[in-house]
């Protein structure tokens, strides 16, 4: 029996619902906080790859966007009550600390804000490009980062911010990952998307083709920080602490190696990428602990576990150098070919 | 129909073209031709924005258009191809075609993002033209190959189809017969006379298959060192002693 | 002498190179013409290295080089001038022609060629402190045909020398090549100018589709009748 492709997608849609749901249920907290962490970080590689892996635009200013939009959404769900006894050093300006919005209002408005911050800093920062673009965008995310540690009364500075809301439960960081996904595919489907990948491929052609290339770039950029902002305000609510030294270029570097890992250029690639790692991350623990391994006893090694980390991805780009899915994206035929290759393989 | 009037381009200390005044009246093939390096492909950046002059005025359709942006320029109905094919690599044939489409569509990034029912119109109405072009010039049965795929002649065919989708009235081609054996060459030229016509097109091109120049061009222009050293028909140009000199040699 | 012996190429699922056998004698002057995508390219590359073949073997001297890589396949005097321009277009053209001499360590010979290649082509003398990537087109070709001469080559294989240039340059590179030869390079040409090319080769051979089709002495080729009709634009 031959089932329409549309119905296949369906049915594992709701059958991946239905997955979340039971693990969920079923899975202790530490589980449950790991299957959440995965989907933040999808958001966040996805959003990047639009940027490196679709319009060929190398930024290093990711954390930039989501502390503003871990920050806007901390501060616009908190009560007066908590803004109070975050701010004790310094007291918060007033009109911030009467505002309460609703969960998912303050999550798109955190989402809008750093897609505004993305606007002002893109529309400089995207007449250079390459390894200049690069340097330009990590010099700005530390400029928002070095801004919020000043900013006392708005941000609370180096103290950061405590209690936050827990409102990133399973469904709420599932939903946004599917919404950003469904998205990027829809937008990358697209007329736009042709010209997004156009851009990528060869500007000048691009341009000459009448794609005005710097609009493209912008666009490509400020979307990116919205659901830089989305996952950033996500990540808040999820471990219900933030400050200004979470947004390093290290976390940055985190998410720009999920989008390699997974391929830079494929959707699927950044799901992949972003479960495999956030839970490896997570599995790989036990090496920072300390070992016994039949002669040798390690006193326990913190860091053992990025060291490995490391080489485990040194070796996928050196052998898979496109990364796991190179460009490509799942498609139910491509999955068929390959059962009936492995078949084949098999069968001999 | 284009018209550039003392137009001049300089690098630095390096003057790559001067006082430029080439005239093109619609419907006309018009030929650029001169040793390497004589400024030719730069004349073509000037007119295409790509470079803006450093004297003079570019004019299309009587209007100036100096110092725009390509896709400005493109927009108003000035196509171009490359001297070395500049296709969009990792995508389809249909693909290459279809963001030439995206000028004319007419959709901002919230529409197509959203598949809005009117997008979703225009974008069928650009796969159509964007397939029947591929078909009239023998590549619809390529449409979902990758463009780089193609042998170097049909990439060549594609560029120049690319360019058509943008639907301009000023063609641009840098060096289309480059690489095509005179077989080929012949196919081409009888190529660029049938867009002509079918599309209504006016055309200004690089080449330096002569055969394909003379066979194709009512007039051309001889650049030499940037300066124009000759202007006229096939013959005139065939027999001019500045342009045997420079750039025909004897045979 | 360079022997081609049954070789095959895959790419994917294309058979590029079904079983191309041809040989180029020592001191000679051989062409490949055929339509694009025939192949020419790619057997050219297959030699060098630089794509792998599936099937057949080639030798050099005597000796098999096919499976070897491609710098050793080039210390033993074997060089290939790519099609379209690879030139460095970040070094100036003096650079360039410096890499082409990168193997060598006859100083004075290497000086000499420099001369050569200057006296061939003028403008790029002219243009020798300049970026290669700032070179029209034809000049970065006229470049790369010059660092191919500078590598002083026993085998030189030049993949369509006279793309994009200009009708008197073209002339000068055909000369050129029957200057090379006269020095004691043999010369493997793959051309489009396919009456230009037979004019200037010993021997001939016709590729399509992957296979050899015809061949013969370049004088007898440009009377054959089927090659006036596909290759030379002429009635047959």
């Amino acid at each position: 029996m031959k089932i329409p492709n549309k119905a296949k997608t369906a049915l594992a849609l709701a059958a991946g619902a239905a997955l979340i749901a039971v693990a969920d249920a079923s899975l202790g907290p530490f589980a449950v906080r790991i299957l959440n962490l995965s989907a933040i970080y999808v958001i966040l590689a996805l959003s990047l790859n639009l940027l490196n892996g679709f319009t060929g635009l190398f930024s290093l200013g990711h954390a930039g966007f989501m502390a503003v939009g871990a920050y806007v959404s901390a501060l616009l769900t908190m009560s007066p009550a908590q803004k109070d006894m975050n701010f004790f050093l310094t007291p918060i300006v007033p009109w911030l600390r009467e505002v309460q919005l609703p969960f998912l209002a303050a999550l798109l408005v955190a989402g809008l804000c750093a897609a505004l911050v993305g606007l002002l800093i893109g529309a400089p920062a995207l007449r250079l490009r390459d390894d200049y673009l690069a340097i330009a965008t990590l010099g700005f995310a530390e400029i928002i980062r070095v801004l919020i540690t000043n900013a006392q009364p708005l941000t609370n500075g180096a103290q950061g911010l405590k209690a936050i809301p827990k409102y990133s439960t399973t469904w709420v960081v599932w939903g946004a990952a599917a919404a950003a996904a469904a998205f990027l595919v829809l937008l990358l489907r697209s007329s736009y998307g042709r010209t997004i990948k156009a851009v990528r491929d060869d500007e000048i052609a691009a341009e000459a083709m009448g794609v005005n290339v710097f609009r493209v770039k912008v666009t490509s950029f400020v979307i990116s920080s919205f659901w830089a902002g989305v996952g950033g305000a996500l990540l808040g609510h999820m471990i219900t602490t933030i400050d200004p030294k979470m947004f390093t270029l290290m976390l940055t570097f985190n998410i720009l190696l999920i989008v390699v890992l997974g391929g830079n250029g494929s959707i699927t690639g950044s799901i992949l990428g972003a479960i495999i790692v956030t839970v490896l991350m997570e599995a790989l623990r036990f090496l920072d602990m300390p070992m016994n391994l039949l002669f040798i006893r390690t006193q326990g090694l913190p860091g053992l576990r990025m060291v490995i980390f490391s080489l485990i991805l040194m070796i996928v780009v050196l052998y898979r150098q496109k990364g796991l899915m190179g460009t490509n994206e799942f498609s139910w035929d491509a999955l068929s070919s390959l059962a009936r290759r492995l078949g084949r393989k098999g069968g001999k | 129909m284009l018209r550039t009037e003392g137009v001049y381009m300089r690098f630095g200390g390096l003057t790559a073209v001067a006082d430029l005044n080439v005239e093109i009246d619609k419907g006309e093939i018009v030929g650029l031709i001169g040793p390497n390096g004589a400024g030719k492909t730069t004349a073509f950046n000037t007119v295409t924005g790509v470079y803006r002059p450093s004297e003079g005025t570019v004019r299309f359709k009587g209007r100036d258009i100096t110092g725009k942006k390509p896709h400005e320029i493109t927009k108003r109905g000035i196509a171009r191809t490359f001297q070395n094919i500049r296709l969009f690599k990792d995508m389809s044939v249909l693909e290459n075609v279809l963001v030439a489409c995206h000028l004319r569509l007419g959709a901002g990034v919230a529409a197509c993002t959203l598949h809005l029912p009117g997008y979703l119109k225009k974008e069928r109405e650009a796969r159509a033209f964007a397939e029947g072009l591929l078909d009239s010039v023998g590549l619809r049965s390529l449409a979902d190959e990758p463009a780089t795929s193609l042998p170097y002649g049909k990439q060549r065919r594609l560029e120049i189809v690319r360019a058509l989708a943008t639907k301009p009235e000023l063609l641009l081609l840098d060096e289309p017969a480059a690489g095509m054996n005179p077989q080929e060459s012949l196919e081409l030229m009888e190529f660029i006379h049938r867009i002509r016509d079918e599309y209504d097109l006016t055309i200004l091109l690089i080449e330096h298959h002569m055969q394909v120049v003379m066979g194709v061009c009512s007039r051309m222009y001889v650049l030499d060192y940037g300066v124009t050293i000759a202007h006229g028909g096939p013959e005139q140009i065939q027999k001019d002693p500045k342009v045997i000199e420079a750039y025909l040699g004897v045979d | 002498m360079l022997a081609i012996d049954n070789l095959s190429v895959h790419y994917g699922g294309i058979h590029a190179l079904q079983g191309v056998s041809l040989e180029v004698p020592e001191g000679k002057i051989v062409t490949l013409i055929g339509a694009n995508g025939a192949g020419k390219s790619t057997t050219l590359k297959a030699v060098i290295g630089l794509v792998k073949a599936s099937g057949g073997s080639v030798s050099w001297d005597g000796e098999p080089i096919s499976g070897l890589p491609t710098k050793d396949i080039v210390r033993r005097g074997v060089v290939l001038s790519p099609e379209g321009r690879r030139v460095f277009p970040n070094l100036t053209v003096d650079e360039n022609l410096s890499l082409g001499a990168f193997c060598r360590s006859d100083k004075a010979a290497v000086a000499a060629d420099r001369e050569r290649v200057f006296s061939l082509f003028p403008r790029l003398k002219e243009r020798m402190r300049q970026k290669a990537g700032t070179l029209s087109g034809g000049e970065q070709q006229m470049l790369a045909v010059g660092r191919a001469i500078m590598t002083s080559p026993k085998l030189l294989m030049m993949d369509e020398p006279s793309l994009g240039l200009a009708p008197l340059i073209v002339k000068m590179i055909f000369d050129i090549i029957r200057e090379v030869n006269a020095s004691g390079t043999t010369v493997l040409l793959v051309e489009q100018n396919a009456k230009a090319a037979l004019e200037v080769a010993d021997y001939g051979y016709v590729l399509e589709t992957g296979r050899i089709t015809l061949s013969g002495p370049g004088r007898e080729l440009l009377a054959d009748d089927r090659v006036r009709a596909a290759y030379l634009g002429e009635a047959g």
